[in-house]
């Protein structure tokens, strides 16, 4: 019962047994999750040789050895250079275009245009590929921040709107009146009232639109070479060698993973809400 | 009184006689405040959306190999006719991705609702549970399947070494075809449960709790409790999880092609990764413009029907 409604507790020494089968409970569910972050860091603090042992080591020595060949001999620098340009610059180009509209849709019930941010969030990205793929070759933009940026806001857009839609509809109708009764243009209201209001559904946009576009292998897969080749791209490239490394591949993967950490424990409580934006509403 | 003196103004400059582009650009932008702010975002969902769905119509009736000297030409609906006519492998590619996507996003939810049932009570912790719920979900898919591929690696992988010391026998995983679709759904089952458990967690805890009250008075046992009310009264968020779900996982394509590039025989290959391949490996890309349509089209059909039947649910 106490799973479904906070009921009536048991006496106190039943109790303590039932809290410590729970929490074993809640450590078994999680182990899966964590354990694979767990085994990439080993795996990136290990030796070829201690990564091909068999049995599988979980104690050893560990080496740093590992990160600073995937800085020097993997130019691991210039990948998250490139990924910090996509991402940075798809999700603030999303922001300017993307907060101004979702303001207009929000406050003068713009829905067609909502409606096709939804068909955006919906098509596969594989249906962009082709025609991307010959507009940039035909502008010469292959292999070049622009039609990175570009293509990402396919991926950062949808986020940004979506988000900022819900967002500035919560925000009181009152207070944009009284702004303007006061003399404020429309133009103030929005970025000295409205904004404001919605900084953390503004920071939770922000942090995943960054994190998908970070997170993206696709675009970056066909329309890069080797010089702006983001981080996914480079990871991956670590298993298409004769020999695995599996110490680098995991330092790689480590490396591009941690970011991402630190962002999420800045909005962790609106990540979910961010992502299933205009489908808790009616 | 300055508010006086700016109503004022801005009455002149919009309904002055002097001609419109010597007024204010201030009284311009606020007569066309919502045409304007919306203009950029309308100019970008041209070309993300209809510049590519048209653009992909329209190669889809071309020929065209990219490597080759000779320009696109115009076949009509030839490329269409082949792919649902004598294509064996596209329809093997749609059964992979209906069973690829219908059982990881099953699996996914049974799961996310068992344990968001049990992470439903009060206990401390349960901040760090989330963030560790967090992490698979918002993790890099093309990193984080590279991990598993060294995991499930047959002779040297952690998965086998567990399998063994349980006294099961080794699988092969990602190597044979029997096992390599199984596989890649416990990886994507791994990485998406959490957003199935935060969700429904979520939708739990707003749950009223006088219907709970009163059924228990009436004497419902635990499983008529959750069978008779949770249940029915967590749908809405149910549906939302599952819409979702389906719609990311019919977009499934880093994992896939980072652990298996749709093989071993092409027992994993679905349909994103076919038109991929058509288009970039052996650059046929007017058959891959058609095959990007015909995805779209799939797509777009089962979500319709998934927010229909949504629409309907709710309205009980």
């Amino acid at each position: 019962m106490e799973l479904l409604v906070p009921s009536g507790r048991p006496r106190k020494g039943r109790r303590v047994l039932a809290d410590v089968a729970y929490y074993t409970g809640v450590v078994a569910i999680c182990i899966p999750f964590v354990f694979v972050f767990y085994w990439m860091l080993l795996g990136a603090m290990k030796t070829q040789v201690q990564n091909t042992a068999s049995p599988p080591l979980f104690l050893f020595h560990p080496t740093l050895e590992n990160f600073r060949k995937v800085f020097v001999a993997n130019q691991f620098l210039k990948y998250i250079e490139n990924s910090l340009a996509v991402s940075g610059g798809a999700t603030l180009l999303a922001l300017g275009l993307g907060l101004p509209a979702a303001h207009v849709i929000a406050r003068y019930r713009q829905r067609g245009v909502a409606l096709g941010i939804l068909v955006a969030r919906m098509a596969p990205h594989l249906s962009y590929v082709v025609p991307f793929f010959i507009l940039f070759q035909k502008l010469e933009l292959i292999d070049t921040y622009a039609c990175m940026i570009l293509s990402h806001l396919v991926i950062t857009l949808p986020i940004v709107v979506w988000i900022m839609i819900g967002a500035f509809e919560d925000v009181p109708l009152e207070l944009e009146e009284a702004a303007r009764i006061d003399g404020c243009s429309r133009w103030r209201v929005f970025t000295h009232i409205s904004l404001p209001v919605c900084r953390t559904a503004l920071a939770t946009a922000t942090i995943l639109s960054f994190i998908f576009s970070w997170n993206n292998f696709l675009f970056a897969l066909i329309l890069t070479g080797p010089e702006h080749r983001t981080l996914p791209v480079a990871v991956f490239n670590f298993i298409s060698g004769d020999e695995i490394d599996w110490g680098g591949l995991s330092a790689a993967a480590t490396l591009i993973t941690l970011p991402i950490l630190l962002l999420i424990l800045l909005v962790q409580r609106h990540i979910v809400q961010g992502m299933t934006a205009g489908g808790l509403k009616e | 009184m300055p508010r006086a003196s700016r109503n004022t103004a801005s009455v002149e400059s919009t309904t002055g006689t002097q001609p419109p582009w010597t007024a204010r650009p201030g009284a311009f932008i606020e007569r066309h405040f919502g045409r304007l702010l919306l203009l950029p975002a309308a100019c970008i969902i041209a070309t993300l959306i209809i510049f590519p769905l048209t653009f992909n119509l329209y190669m889809s009736l071309q020929t065209w190999f990219v490597s080759s000297t000779t320009p696109p030409t115009f076949v009509g609906l030839k490329n269409y006719l082949e792919i649902f006519g004598k294509d064996g492998r596209f329809w093997n590619a749609t059964w992979i991705t209906i069973q690829f996507t219908g059982i990881s996003v099953t699996l996914q939810l049974a799961l996310g609702l068992a344990i968001a049932l049990y992470f439903h009570r009060d206990f401390t912790g349960r901040g760090l549970v989330r963030t560790v719920m967090l992490l698979p979900m918002v993790s890099t898919p093309a990193a984080v399947a590279l991990i598993w591929v060294v995991m499930f690696n047959p002779s040297l992988g952690i998965l086998n070494y567990f399998l063994t010391s349980l006294g099961l026998p080794p699988l092969l995983w990602l190597g044979h075809p029997r096992t390599a679709l199984p596989s890649l759904i416990l990886m994507d089952t791994w990485k998406w449960t959490p957003f199935m458990v935060l969700i429904l967690h979520a939708g739990l805890q707003a749950l009223p709790l006088t219907p709970f009250e009163a059924a228990r008075i009436d004497g419902a046992s635990r499983w008529q409790l959750f069978r008779y009310i949770t249940l029915p009264l967590l749908r809405p968020s149910i549906a939302v999880a599952l819409i979702f779900r389906t719609m990311d996982s019919l977009k499934t394509f880093d994992t896939i092609y980072v652990m298996t590039e749709g093989g071993p025989n092409n027992a994993t290959e679905i349909l994103n990764l076919y038109t991929f391949q058509t288009g970039f490996k052996y650059f046929h890309l007017g058959y891959a413009s058609a095959l990007a349509v015909v995805l779209v089209g799939f797509v777009f059909a089962v979500n319709m029907v998934l927010i229909r039947v949504r629409e309907r649910s709710w309205s009980y």
